[in-house]
This record gives C-alpha cells, sequence and structure tokens, in this order.
C-alpha cells in the first residue's frame, strides 16, 4: 500500500519532461542564482550605498556616482582600460589571423607546433605575468640586456616606472597571452573552409590577397566575431596580468577599472565605491556584447557545419 | 565519437591543406611560413625558457650578465627550488590549489552533466531559454562579482577558507562546461534515446548508461578545462583568503615571495615553473581535448 502511490509519483516524475528538466537543473540553477545571479544584484546595490569593510552601509543614491564622475583617476582607469582593450584587441586579432594562417599551411610537426604555441594560453596568467615582470626588471631586465649588447639603445629601458613604458609593457604581455587563443580558434575555423574553393579561384586568376580577401575573411567573419567578442570582454575586465605587473602603477598610469575597483575596495576598505566602479564596467560590456551580436544577426551561420 | 574533436584524421587534413603546395617553391615557403612560424614560436616560448633557466641559475649568474651568457645555465643550481619547497609555504599552496580545483570541478561536472542533458535533451518548457542565461552566465566576469561575493562570504562564515573558492569557482566553471556539454550531446543521435526509452528505462538510466559513455570527450574536455581555469583563478582567491597557508599557488606566488622591495627572482620564478607545469602536464597529454574544447566552446 504505502509503495505504490510513491511509485507512481516517480513514474510521473520520470515521464514529465518537465518535472524531470526542472529537477535537473536544480543543481545548477541553485549554485548560479546564489553565487551569481544574487551577487549581481547586490553589486547593484552596494554601488548605491556607503559600505565599507566591517560597517554596514544606507543607502545614498548615486554619491557614489556623482563622486566618481569628478574623480580624475577613474576616468585615468576608464580610458586605459577602453584604450588597453582596443589595442591589445587590434594586435591579437591580426597577429593571431597572421598565426592561424600559417598554421593552416602544410606544416612539418603541424599538430605538434599548434600544441606548443597553446602554451601561452594555459598557464595561469599571474605566473607567466611574474616572468614577464623579471623580463621587464629595471636592473637585470633581457631585453635592455639583449639591445644594448646589440648597440641599439645605450641604457637600460625603465619598463614599468615611465608610464608609457609600462602602459606598453602590459599591453604587449596581454597581446602575447592572448595571441594563443584567438589563433587556434580561427584555425579551427579555417579548416572548415573547402579547399575547392581555393583552387578554383586559383584557377580564375586570383592573387592570394583577393583569395584571402574574398574567400577567407567573409567565411571566417562569424568566428571572428565570437573570438573578438570574448577576447575584448576578458581583456576589459582583466585583472591579474596588471595587478601582477605593475599593480595599477606607476602613479595609477595602468590602472584598469578592474583594479582600481579592487584597490579601492579591498585594501582601501571603501566596499561601496568599489563596487559602483564595477558595476560602470556593465554598460561597456553590454556595448561589446550587442556589437557582437548583431554583427553575428548578419548572417544565418551554422555553427560546427563541418561535420 | 571523434568526429566531434575538431582535427580531422590525419589523412584528411593532407588533403584538405596540401591542395596548392605544390605551387610554393622551398625557399619561398621558407620565407614566408617557415620564418614567421619561427619568430611566432620564439615570441610564445622565450618567456617559459627564461622562466625555466633563471630557476636553475645560482643567485651570482641571475644578478651578473657580464661573467657567463644569460642564456644559459653554467652552475646548475637547486637552491631556489629547495628555498622554495622547504622555506615557504608553497607546498601548501599546491595542495590548496589542487583540492579547491578539483572540488570544484567535480561539483561543476556534476552540476553540468544534468543541465546540459536537460536543455538539450529533455526540452522542458523554456529550455532555449536556459541555455541562452547560461551562455549570458559565462559572460559575467569575475571582476565584477568579487566584491558582493566577498561580502557574501564573509557573511556565510567562508572568509579564509577553502570553500568560499570551492562555492564560488563554479559561477564561472558551470556555465562553461555546460555549454560545451550541450554540443557534445547535441551530436548523440535521438535515435538511440528513443529505443532505450521503448525497452522501458528511465531517463536517468539513459543519461548515465547511454550517453554519458558516448560524451566521455565531452566530458573529458569539460573537466580538464574547470581543472585548468580553476588552477588559473586569481581575484577570489586573493580577495577571499588572508592567511599565507590557505592560499592558492598564483596568490601566493605573487603575495608572499616579495618580502619588501627584495626580489628572489630565482625562486619567484620556480615559483612560477611550479605552479605551471601541472597545468601544462595535464594539458600535454590532453592537448586535443584541449583544442576541441577550446573551438567547440567558442563555436557554439
Amino acid at each position: 500500500m504505502t509503495g505504490s502511490p510513491r511509485k507512481s509519483l516517480l513514474e510521473r516524475i520520470n515521464n514529465s519532461a518537465d518535472a524531470l528538466g526542472f529537477l535537473f537543473m536544480l543543481p545548477a540553477a541553485a549554485i548560479l542564482l546564489v553565487f551569481l545571479t544574487y551577487p549581481l544584484g547586490l553589486g547593484f546595490w552596494l554601488g548605491l550605498t556607503d559600505t565599507k569593510i566591517g560597517r554596514p552601509g544606507i543607502f545614498i543614491g548615486l554619491e557614489n556616482y556623482q563622486s566618481l564622475f569628478k574623480d580624475s583617476v577613474f576616468w585615468l582607469s576608464v580610458y586605459n582600460t577602453v584604450g588597453y582593450t582596443a589595442v591589445a584587441s587590434v594586435f591579437k586579432f591580426l597577429l593571431g589571423l597572421v598565426l592561424a594562417l600559417l598554421l593552416n599551411q602544410n606544416i612539418a610537426l603541424k599538430s605538434f607546433m599548434r600544441a606548443i604555441l597553446l602554451l601561452p594560453w594555459i598557464v595561469p596568467t599571474t605566473l607567466s605575468a611574474i616572468a614577464f615582470w623579471w623580463m621587464y626588471d629595471s636592473q637585470f631586465s633581457i631585453i635592455s640586456w639583449v639591445l644594448i649588447k646589440a648597440g641599439w639603445i645605450d641604457h637600460y629601458i625603465d619598463f614599468l616606472g615611465d608610464r608609457w613604458n609600462a602602459r606598453i609593457a602590459v599591453t604587449v604581455a596581454n597581446i602575447w597571452r592572448g595571441i594563443p587563443f584567438v589563433a587556434i580558434s580561427l584555425l579551427a575555423g579555417l579548416q572548415t573552409i573547402s579547399p575547392s574553393l581555393y583552387e578554383a579561384a586559383t584557377i580564375d586568376g586570383a592573387t592570394p590577397w583577393q583569395r584571402f580577401r574574398h574567400i577567407t575573411y567573409p567565411l571566417l567573419t562569424p568566428i571572428i566575431a565570437i573570438v573578438m567578442t570574448f577576447s575584448v570582454l576578458f581583456t576589459f575586465t582583466d585583472f591579474q596580468l596588471i595587478y601582477a605587473i605593475t599593480r595599477g602603477g606607476p602613479v595609477n598610469a595602468t590602472h584598469l577599472m578592474a583594479t582600481l575597483s579592487f584597490q579601492r575596495a579591498i585594501p582601501g576598505g571603501q566596499m561601496a565605491e568599489g563596487a559602483a566602479i564595477a558595476i560602470a564596467m556593465v554598460p561597456f560590456l553590454i556595448a561589446a556584447i550587442l556589437i557582437s551580436f548583431f554583427g553575428l544577426q548578419r548572417r544565418a551561420w551554422q555553427q560546427g557545419s563541418k561535420d | 565519437m571523434t568526429q566531434a574533436l575538431t582535427t580531422p584524421s590525419s589523412e584528411e587534413k593532407l588533403h584538405s591543406e596540401g591542395g596548392m603546395d605544390f605551387l610554393l617553391t622551398r625557399q619561398r615557403k621558407f620565407v614566408t611560413v617557415y620564418l614567421p612560424l619561427l619568430v611566432f614560436t620564439f615570441v610564445l616560448l622565450f618567456p617559459f625558457y627564461w622562466m625555466v633557466i633563471t630557476t636553475f641559475k645560482s643567485n651570482d649568474d641571475i644578478y651578473d650578465y657580464a661573467k657567463n651568457s644569460p642564456f644559459w645555465v653554467f652552475n646548475p643550481t637547486l637552491h631556489n627550488i629547495k628555498k622554495l619547497l622547504f622555506e615557504t609555504s608553497y607546498p601548501d599552496w599546491l595542495w590548496n590549489t589542487f583540492m579547491v580545483s578539483g572540488t570544484a570541478t567535480v561539483i561543476s561536472l556534476f552540476a553540468s552533466v544534468l543541465a546540459a542533458y536537460a536543455i538539450e535533451r529533455l526540452r522542458f518548457k523554456g529550455s532555449r531559454w536556459v541555455g541562452l542565461s547560461i551562455y549570458g552566465a559565462y559572460l559575467v566576469p569575475p571582476s565584477i562579482l568579487f566584491i558582493p561575493l566577498a561580502t557574501m562570504v564573509y557573511k556565510l562564515g567562508l572568509f579564509d577558507s577553502r570553500w568560499a573558492l570551492i562555492l564560488t569557482y563554479p559561477t564561472f566553471l558551470i556555465p562553461f562546461c555546460t555549454w560545451l556539454l550541450m554540443g557534445y550531446f547535441k551530436s548523440i543521435p535521438f535515435e538511440l534515446e528513443e529505443c532505450a526509452l521503448v525497452d522501458g528505462a528511465t531517463r536517468m538510466q539513459i543519461l548515465t548508461k547511454i550517453v554519458l559513455p558516448l560524451a566521455v570527450p565531452g566530458l573529458i574536455s569539460a573537466g580538464i578545462f574547470a581543472f585548468t581555469l580553476s588552477w588559473n583563478e586569481f581575484i577570489y582567491a586573493l580577495t577571499f583568503i588572508s592567511s599565507s597557508e590557505n592560499k592558492t599557488v598564483p596568490v601566493g606566488v605573487l603575495t608572499e615571495l616579495v618580502d619588501g622591495d627584495v626580489y628572489h627572482w630565482g625562486s619567484l620564478m620556480a615559483g612560477a615553473l611550479f605552479g605551471s607545469l601541472p597545468v601544462a602536464l595535464l594539458y600535454s597529454f590532453f592537448v586535443e581535448y584541449y583544442v576541441a574544447g577550446m573551438t567547440g566552446a567558442v563555436k557554439e
């Protein structure tokens, strides 16, 4: 008697896609709602309060944003973030595309090459950033040493002590880390393009540039859009590379919005102000996502259609 | 299932890419292909080379380029490694990182398999919408979440404990793994499931006995990715952990090995090297899965 209604309930759940779907979604949804959706809302709320570390805040409206609006360091971090993202993304794209085209040739040791060239992307960013930090050392930089030996410069470069040098240095490290991701993703896209298209174009007398411009590029556009969206998002919200190499210095010259947000919130104790800076990144991120989304809409594209 | 991997079989590759190779002379190919590749390889790998040789250099060689060429180790020493392993909390950090990454990966895989199967195969009401919001969740960066999460972690009494990281890492692992696994589940023919349903199998049986065994490459991809992403995580570990023995490798190396203005570059490089080796080794065993997972996730 007691067993049969229980069993029928189980059976009913088993036969209902909605009930089973709900059950299967439960663990993932619970974790994401509690540790992602809620903190996202809490972040917006914190930005509207005057919370400090160890002291719950009260609602103060947009005061944090008003004071940030007049804060020159905040604006510097915004310009830095936009510049860093723009320059690094352009170079990652161009160099990544070149590397993908090279790896798409019929070369010796191809899969081995592909494997080792992904290393910068696999290794923890902080740890490779420390290697860059060491290579940028003001006294023992191997880069300066080589350039002096080559006779191109006559004194050691102050990589991280000068504003523009530091900006260029961290951007280079970011590009270095991002190239493999772009290259390997684009390579996967390149491998889906049928070689007969190139053969036909060659027979019709197309130059290599024409083949790239009219075959490779249009067919690669959808994957370029996705890869670059990811690249822009991750560069824009970058934290660890800057934190490891310069911590925002010299004199805030390399502060990104994420590093400034951390510095104000955690060592500085101004949680609310840090949260406001973090939330200020959201409009930029939404803009980047929308641009790529509408870029994708233009071309109906079957994902993974090569099989 | 190998079709699900991005690399075509080696024979196919030869056909598709060697197509017009005969149009290139050997010298021209060297200049246009191998030379630029060599430059790329050198630039992308030099920091690792520098990390490795600095690890094995004695302090005399690290700070004196005039006596010996800096590009080679002339008096190899294990001094830096010994210092790292016995005079710092490095072994603790390694163990912490390992435990946190492992546990977060297992939790995320479990939740992701169920979620991906539900979204892709059960087709419950609103599954499309749920799938899209999972994708949206992947686009929420940790640098926006760490401050509110810090207050939550503190309130929950998890501050400075491994659980703070184990519970927060799934926020970026689950969306990624779910998205990746949805692609794999999509490639499994519906007919297999229908047969089993006709034979009276429950959904749970179908998932564990038919779908999962067929999706093993996807599970491996998702697993090693989740592990690597957790191993590399920095901002949560930096914010939620304060005592030295609870830190993870990336945070420990950066915050504990630098005392004041004195940088012990030898031990710093040793720390970076030993923190990179586990993921590099894992990577070397599963290269194809990494590439498949990465390009699969991008293409979905």
